[in-house]
């Protein structure tokens, strides 16, 4: 096994570094990889290797009476499978396999180490290492709990995101772009910005009419400061000779800032937008956990309270996939944007 | 090439007119220290339709007429002004073209073209303009490429017909084609005449290259440092199109480097260079 994990890691250390190179290179084809069955069979060798680990190394675990980790397994095993033979005919599939299938064979391999440590051997104390197999059961029992609180975080999150970007594009615009604005508002956004969105919960909660609200405020606040900071920056940082060159142009104020100034501060405001929702995300489980009572956050508090730690990671793992989507989607309309950036900075 | 018929044609309205200026620039403490004149008692007059250029070495305030010239900056004293209106901002009759193109990064070469429009609010009657001027510096084919695929030449040909799209009774040039290597240069030497002769736009040009200065203008303002003044204003009375290695462009252009060498007092000059430096 521990020769499948070094084969599967040198696969991926290849890659990376092939894909390193090909980055560098923009305009030159990625090189072929060279074409090794192991890359292509990771995936079900590694759920081959996973369904050994669960039928036939003895459990001391009880049982749990639902069999969604084998189905998991299963599944992983016949796509692995019927991926490897489809690529012969595909050649994007093969692309992509070859790209994807060493890290997808980890994550499986993965789950087979982690029910190897908890529920056969018993490496990690229970109740709060549960196996693959718990969590599984607990993400599929709480299915519609778990849809809802995820629904929730995402309303309470979108809310909060889009009223600190508003109201930090204006204020940041204006601090940038107006000196009085400046001298006034440099000072206070110094001063007040760098405290914690959440070390403001106690004071959101008093003045605030519903939890709901004070925690779209804290999020908003969290986006607020970032987002405020790099766009006075970008606005203020504007090169001069484009707005001399507008001005001969015949350009009016309205102009110089919304077709000068923010066009050539959107790099550094994505900057912004980008750490904006990383401290977003921070405040919203902390608000989700003391205030709001629904979202991830609280279901993660509470699933913690019962002690139930299946679900507790599965609240995480729908976290993970959650955040990332996100985050993906800001990096997606940032591509869209900044288009005109590319090939003069490398992404 | 497309003929695009001159707005103003060769009126009183596209003279230029310098008149006394004296430009000092404050010092960081900000009092004026003595002998920081940029400019000291500039005075000049172009002729609508006429192609002047300047030269002289770098810190003679060419660059700073030019600027006062658009309206970026105000002079410390004395009058600028086009036609009979004296010039106090920036207006899209006064196009400024610099070394750098500065196209906007985030526009694609069609779009920087379109800038002049956009900021007056013509764009939509107007629009078939833009074809027109992508044509005459002969960049349909990049239309929507955006400025960094583009070539030094290239950038320069977007910046010169977006100035011009405008029809500036006045275009202001700072070292155009400075940037440019030897061959590129040449051509677009070229271009900017024909660009000139097609729109009868006044032209101030403001150039490191002896050569370039004879080629191009009707007159050359030479210009000395510390303070800035004019030293010398030569006519060329060479016929176009002009050949570069003719024996009285050559007696032009020793003649200038004779005026520039003596005006500058080699020693003393020397050392100013290096103490500025």
């Amino acid at each position: 096994m521990n020769s499948a994990i070094q084969e599967v890691a040198t696969e991926a250390s290849v890659i990376t570094m092939a894909r390193s190179a090909a980055g560098e290179a923009a305009f030159t084809a990625p090189p072929a990889l060279k074409s090794r069955p192991q890359t292509l069979l990771a995936i079900p060798v590694a759920a081959a290797i996973g369904l050994a680990v669960h039928y036939f190394v003895p459990k001391s675990e009880p049982l749990y009476p639902t069999h969604f980790y084998p189905i998991f397994l299963s599944v992983m095993f016949g796509l692995g499978l019927a991926g490897a033979l489809a690529q012969i005919s595909f050649p994007r599939l093969r692309r992509w396999m070859r790209k994807m299938c060493p890290i997808l064979g980890a994550v499986v391999l993965t789950a087979a180490l982690w029910e190897l440590a908890t529920s056969c051997l018993e490496l990690l104390p229970l109740p709060y290492f549960p196996g693959p197999e718990g969590v599984m059961a607990a993400l599929a029992s709480d299915r519609v709990l778990l849809f809802d609180s995820t629904w929730h975080s995402l309303v309470l999150l979108l809310s909060g995101y889009a009223v600190g970007t508003v109201i930090a594009l204006i204020t940041g615009v204006t601090i940038g772009w107006f000196p009085h604005a400046r001298y006034w508002g440099m000072p206070l956004l110094k001063v007040v910005g760098p405290i914690p969105a959440t070390a403001w919960i106690p004071l959101a909660m008093v003045i605030s009419p519903s939890a709901l609200w004070s925690a779209i405020g804290l999020v908003a606040l969290a986006v607020w400061f970032p987002v405020t900071m790099l766009t006075a920056s970008g606005i203020s940082n504007t090169r001069t000779s484009y707005l001399d060159v507008a001005r001969t142009l015949g350009a009016g104020q309205a102009y110089l800032i919304f077709r000068v100034a923010i066009p050539a501060a959107l790099p550094n405001i994505f900057i912004g937008l980008f750490m904006g929702l990383g401290t977003s995300f921070l405040t919203l489980v902390v608000a989700e956990t003391v205030g709001v009572k629904s979202g991830l956050g609280w279901y993660l508090s509470w699933a913690q309270g019962w002690a139930e730690y299946g679900k507790v990671y599965g609240a995480l793992v729908i976290m993970a996939a959650f955040f990332s989507t996100i985050m993906t989607v800001l990096f997606k309309v940032r591509d869209h944007v900044l288009v005109w950036q590319k090939g003069v900075i490398k992404w | 090439m497309v003929a695009i018929a001159p707005e103003q044609g060769v009126s009183e309205a596209a003279s230029l007119r310098v008149w006394h200026v004296t430009k000092e620039f404050a010092s960081p403490d900000g009092g004026v220290t003595p002998g920081a004149h940029a400019l000291d008692d500039v005075s000049l007059s172009i002729a609508a339709g006429e192609l002047v250029s300047i030269v002289g070495p770098s810190g003679c305030g060419k660059s700073t007429l030019l600027r006062m010239l658009a309206g970026l900056t105000s002079p410390t004293s004395g009058e600028l002004a086009i036609g009979a209106e004296p010039i106090t901002e920036p207006s899209a009759e006064r196009g400024l073209v610099f070394q750098d193109p500065n196209l906007f990064p985030w526009l694609t070469v069609r779009r920087n073209i379109e800038v002049g429009l956009v900021a007056r609010g013509v764009l939509r009657e107007k629009r078939a303009e833009v074809d027109e001027f992508m044509r005459l510096v002969g960049l349909e084919a990049f239309a929507n490429s955006f400025p960094h695929h583009l070539s030094g030449g290239m950038a320069q040909r977007v910046s010169l017909a977006r100035a011009l799209i405008n029809h500036p009774r006045v275009l202001l040039l700072d070292e155009p084609l400075g940037a440019l290597d030897a061959f590129t240069r040449m051509r677009m030497q070229d271009e900017v005449l024909h660009l000139w002769r097609a729109h009868g736009t006044t032209m101030l040009f403001v150039t490191h290259d002896i050569d370039e200065a004879i080629y191009m203008s009707d007159r050359i303002v030479i210009m000395t440092q510390r303070p800035g003044k004019i030293e010398q204003i030569i006519p060329v009375e060479l016929d176009r199109p002009r050949d570069r290695s003719s024996s009285d462009f050559l007696r032009l252009r020793g003649d200038i480097l004779e005026t520039l060498h003596f005006a500058g007092q080699p020693m003393a000059g020397n050392n100013r260079q290096s103490a500025a430096t």
